[in-house]
Order: structure tokens, then sequence, then C-alpha cells
């Protein structure tokens, strides 16, 4: 929450300061954005923009954003308080974006990912037709490409004032990650505060990696949902990162100094696998650098290949996947 | 599909669609309504029930198992709510724990094996939100069987009964051919739901039935659903016979139709189907770059490091974080 700084002279604007939800220290908002974010007291960490994100993640220069141009339409004529149209309206102007997420290509450290971001104070990070097909459009083309897919979640839910249009947003962001494992492209989600409802309950639970930021707000139903439908409060600290590492629904809570350097270790350790152009019938998978090892009979009989030595350096560096090998 | 239906504008809905959502949604909630158990029965022949998940336990929530139509073996799985309140509990009101998802997914994977297929019944409120159900991952369990659905390499038809509450509903609903009753409601949230997180109120959960367009014939209009099962009399409540008769008439149809597809052309219509969902417009408003200095100034600037000349371009410069972080938006 941003306080006044009512003794200066120059007339600080008011948001100067940020007071850290989790420790009070009152935090320099020019210093949060120099730290990635963090509180320098205790590490709590804030929510961060798509612009910080791609920041912190993609090696400059190197984003292109796709599908600029989509737009949410008020199907359903939705009003509550206030129309569809007009909240639509405040997102956009309060954050300088159409929709709530943004999609495109980009390295990191060299590798070229589709990176899928969201951003949650775009109406709550809630995904209607839009971020839908932003997503699904994203996993298509690391399809074609043949390039890993990453998605960075941070998203109250389906956008309940697209109705059900929204609520079948969870299968088109889904049904293209059945034809990404077909295809051996891995898809990594990371998960970060807050990730509830719809978003959770479809492609972000599903990465072959899921990664998420400490202390993240992480569940299927929001408190208010909860507290609504099942007349019981949520306890406390319940729907964290923690909680779901320990419950086996993370690989590992992941700090934001370090998610940069994870995320590109994890893309050189699982590479997308290279396409023999139709050459070779699918079961004859060779195995990386042990490849001389693939026929499985060869290795009943003993037949241990000197090739074993294997060189964790091989992965080529240029980003597009490893070398052809045999 | 880019559906660019223009806006209704107003002032939300008005009495009358408020007074007639709110009866369907009373219909579809009718205790009298049949349930899957009620109408398999006199649908199908043989059916036999096959419990748990083979990880937790068994969900009373979500019923399966294999049975015949016409001779033809097909899996049958489908949300189960109670007849009066002491089986009520014990079925958790229709709403399945991630065990229930899972046991679905178990199902579904033997029809695949087999290669029979799928016909799945949705009468939720939702999947339960309640602390055993986030602990043993009920986002996941959810996830999971939508995912399995969307690549299942057998026919599946789904039929709305009663509520189709939200993503509880959609973990076994995604199919090659939707059918809905007439006074059944698919909704992204309940009604309830919806009141308390969009007009902070317990009261307005009529409104928010109309406003969320959750009806059959909605739903019909929106895509969601691809044909709607007529009901008997007053409504499925006061016929249960007459129901099963038109509901396993129109199961029989979808079948024939879908019979006719290799298993490629079923998995490509149902990719189709599930990727074409939604409405936007597409402005082809071109993307962003974040703003580079002009390449001299930039070069001096930044051996000089003078102020205002960027390292580098930053996104954060056209994309960044307010001052606000208000939670004054949800999602469900």
């Amino acid at each position: 929450m941003p306080i006044k700084f009512p003794f200066s002279r120059r007339a600080a604007p008011s948001d100067a300061w940020t007071k850290c939800p989790s420790c009070d220290a009152q935090v320099f908002n020019k210093q949060l954005e120099r730290s990635q974010r963090l509180c320098p007291s205790c590490g709590h960490h804030f929510r961060m923009s798509i612009g910080e994100r791609i920041d912190l993640l993609i090696d400059p220069g190197t984003f292109e954003e796709r599908d600029a141009g989509l737009e949410s339409v008020d199907r359903l004529g939705f009003h509550d308080d206030r129309p569809y149209a007009d909240r639509l309206e405040a997102s956009q102007l309060k954050t300088g974006l159409r929709d709530a997420v943004v999609w495109g290509v980009g390295d990191i450290e060299g590798r070229r990912v589709a990176i899928g971001i969201f951003d949650f104070r775009f109406m709550g990070g809630s995904m209607g037709s839009v971020v839908g097909e932003k997503l699904a459009r994203c996993f298509e083309t690391a399809l074609v490409e043949r390039i890993p897919a990453i998605v960075v979640s941070a998203s109250g839910g389906a956008r309940m004032q697209e109705g059900t249009l929204s609520l079948m947003q969870l299968a088109k962001t889904t049904a293209p990650l059945v034809r990404l494992d077909v295809a051996g492209v891995p898809f990594i989600s990371v998960l970060t505060d807050p990730t509830t409802g719809g978003v959770l309950a479809s492609f972000a639970s599903l990465g072959d990696v899921v990664l998420a930021e400490p202390k993240a707000l992480i569940g299927f139903a929001g408190a208010r949902v909860a507290s609504g439908t099942v007349g019981e409060e949520m306890p406390e600290g319940f729907q964290s990162a923690e909680f779901l590492l320990a419950h086996g629904f993370v690989d590992a809570v992941v700090p934001r100094q370090e998610l940069r350097g994870t995320l590109a270790r994890l893309l050189r350790l699982l590479p997308v696998p290279a396409v023999d152009d139709g050459a070779a019938d699918d079961d004859d998978r060779s195995w990386g650098p042990l490849g001389a090892l693939s026929g499985f009979a060869e290795r009943l009989g003993g037949a241990v290949s000197e090739t074993i030595g294997i060189d964790v350096e091989a992965p080529s560096a240029n980003g597009s996947g490893p070398e052809e090998r045999t | 599909m880019t559906d660019s239906v223009t806006a209704r504008t107003g002032e939300g809905p008005s009495a009358e669609a408020i007074e007639s959502a709110w009866r369907r949604v009373q219909l579809a909630r009718h205790p009298q309504r049949p349930r899957t158990l009620d109408l398999v029965p006199l649908m199908f022949e043989g059916f036999t029930e096959l419990h748990g998940d083979r990880a937790f336990g068994d969900d009373p929530a979500i019923v399966g198992g294999p049975a015949l139509l016409e001779g033809r073996p097909i899996m049958i799985i489908g949300h189960q709510k109670g007849t009066d309140t002491e089986s009520n509990i014990s079925r958790n009101f229709g709403s399945p724990h991630p065990e229930g998802f899972r046991k679905a997914q178990r199902l579904m994977r033997l029809a695949d094996k087999i290669g029979i297929p799928v016909v799945t019944f949705l009468d939720t409120a939702g999947a339960f939100p309640g602390p055993a159900a986030e602990e043993r991952g009920q986002a996941e369990a959810i996830a999971a069987s939508i995912k399995l659905m969307t690549g299942l390499q057998v026919p599946i038809v789904v039929v709305v009964l009663g509520e189709g509450g939200s993503g509880g509903a959609l973990a076994i609903g995604v199919g090659d051919r939707v059918l809905a009753l007439e006074n059944s409601v698919y909704s992204v949230i309940s009604p309830e739901g919806a009141s308390s997180i969009l007009w902070r109120s317990r009261d307005e959960a009529r409104t928010a039935a109309a406003a969320l367009r959750m009806t059959a014939t909605d739903q019909l209009e929106l895509g969601v659903v691809d044909a709607i099962i007529p009901e008997p009399g007053e409504g499925a409540h006061s016929d249960h016979a007459a129901t099963a008769r038109a509901v396993r008439a129109a199961i029989l149809a979808a079948l024939r139709e879908l019979a006719a597809y290799g298993t490629a052309e079923l998995l490509e219509t149902r990719y189709a189907r599930a990727r074409g969902m939604g409405a936007y417009l597409e402005t082809g408003t071109g993307s962003r770059r974040p703003p580079e200095a002009s390449s001299l100034r930039r070069r001096i600037g930044r051996i000089l490091h003078l102020p205002g000349v960027p390292r580098r371009p930053r996104w954060s410069e056209i994309w960044p974080s307010a001052d606000d972080d208000a939670d004054t938006e949800r999602g469900a």
C-alpha cells in the first residue's frame, strides 16, 4: 500500500514507497524496480508486470510479441454493477495491455522458447476467450517450431463475465498439450502469486515441469469461493507454493533470482528431440548421447558400447535444440 | 472460429429474464430430478458399477462402469447427487473430490483400451472446494481429466442432465457431442458464487443466473451445447421413464453419427471443437516494442551513464508495474 511522504519539500509522489506485506518494511519503489520486485529486507516476492517478467527471463532484444491485436468482446452482454466492456477498458487503461496475457517468442540463454505471461492486474488475470486463444496459439507455435513452451501464470481463474465461453478455455488451452506430448515438445509451467481456479485446473497444472515462486498463493478454490460454497474458512497459509510442493503437485519452489537460471538449465536438460523427417520409424528412438545403446536386445545381450562417456555439455547452445544424432 | 457478435448494451438482465433463468435453475436442481443412477437402468442393460481410483479411495459423487446400449458395450461416467438428505450427504451433494475425477480417468482409459465409446452425465454444482480436496490436488485432477478426454481415441458423448457446474462438470464434459436436457443449466460458476464475488452480496444469485446465460438454450446459442433434449410434461422430474427414453434416443443418434468417423478424424474434429470455443476480435494491431534511444545518443549515453538513456530497451517501460496492486477483480 502506497503511503504519503508528508514532510518532503519536493512533494514526493505518493507512490514512492510501498509497504511490504510480509515484514511491514517501507520499500522505496525505485529500489523494488531494481531488485526484481523483491523486498530487500525479507525477500517477499511482489507481483511483476509482464514487461518486468520479460526483462527478467528473456535475453535482451530477442522477444517478439505475437497476436498483439486480439481483443475481448462482450458476447454475453454481461453487466454486474457495471458492464464488462467498462471493466475491460479500465484494465486496459491501468495496465497498457489489451488483455491479461502477452505471448511471444524469445530466447532464454540462447534457447528459443514460446512464452505466455499473465498480468494479474488485468481483471485479476482472468482467462477469457482472448487469453485462451493466445495460449492455444503459443502452444501450437511451440508445436510447429518444435521449441519448448513456457507459461508464467498469475490468475484468479476463468473470466466469469464470459460465462461458459471462459470455462471452455480450460479445454481450449489443454487440448494442444496432448499434441505437444505426442511431438515430444516440453512445456514448463511457472506458477506465481496468485494462480487459482480455472487456470490451475487446466494447463497450469499440466507442465512437464511445474515451478512456483516462493509463498505464491496457489489453489483450486479462492478463499471467497470456498467459504461461500462450503461455509468454512480455509486454514491460514494453506494454498501456498510450499504446500503444493509438499503434496507433490509442484516440482520446485524457485526464488525469483534463480528463475531464469533454472529455466535455462531445464531447457538444456530437456531438449526437444530432433525429428528424422520420417526416415526412421517411431519405435527406433535413439537415446541421445547413449545412442549406441538404443537397441534394447543389444543391451540385454551385454554388448555395452564404449560410447558410454556422456558429455553433459553436449547440447548445442545455438538455441535450436540438439544436433541430429544417430 | 472468430465470433464477433457485437456487445449488447443495457443495464443487465430484465426482470423477465431473471425470472425465467431462475425457474430453469430450480428445475435443474429439483429434488425429484432424475440422477445418473435413476436413468442408467432405464436406458442401458447390464450396467456394472466399478469403484475406486486405485490411488486413494472411491468417490460416491462420481459413478461409472460399462453397460450395453442396443447390445453394444459403452462406458458410462456420471456425477451422482443424492435423492434425499441422507443420500445427499453420502454423495457429497454430487460434488466430487479428486479421487472421483481420477476414477473417471481410470474408466476412460479402460474404454480407450478396449475401444468402446464413453457416455458421460453432468450433474454437479461443482468440484468440492474443501481443504481435503485441495490437499489431494483438485485442480490437477480436473486438468488431467480434461487433457485425457481431449486425446481419447474413442467417441465421447456428453449429456448435461441437471447442473453443469464449472470445472467439476467440464472434467468429465469434453466430448464430440454435448447434449443438454431442456431444463439443465451450465455455468462457469454457480449463481450464488457469482453473486458473492461480482455483486459482493449473497442476494443477487437470481440476477447472476440470468447474466451468466446458463440455460440450455443460451448454451446452444453460444456453441457450448450441440443439441437440446426436450423434457416431458412439467420437466424431467415429472416422468423419469419418458426422460430416459428421450435421452437414450439422443445418445444413440449421436453415437451413430460418430461411428462414421475414423480415429484421426474424430480427434481432429474434437480438437477443432475445443479450439473454436470463445468470442474475440482480431484487430490486426501490431505488436509493441520497447523504445530504444537513437544509436549515437545511446552509445554516448551508455558510456557516460547519462540519465534517461536506457542501457538496453526494457519491456518494463511499456508494461510497468502500477503503484496499486489492489485485489479488485476475481476469476473463477
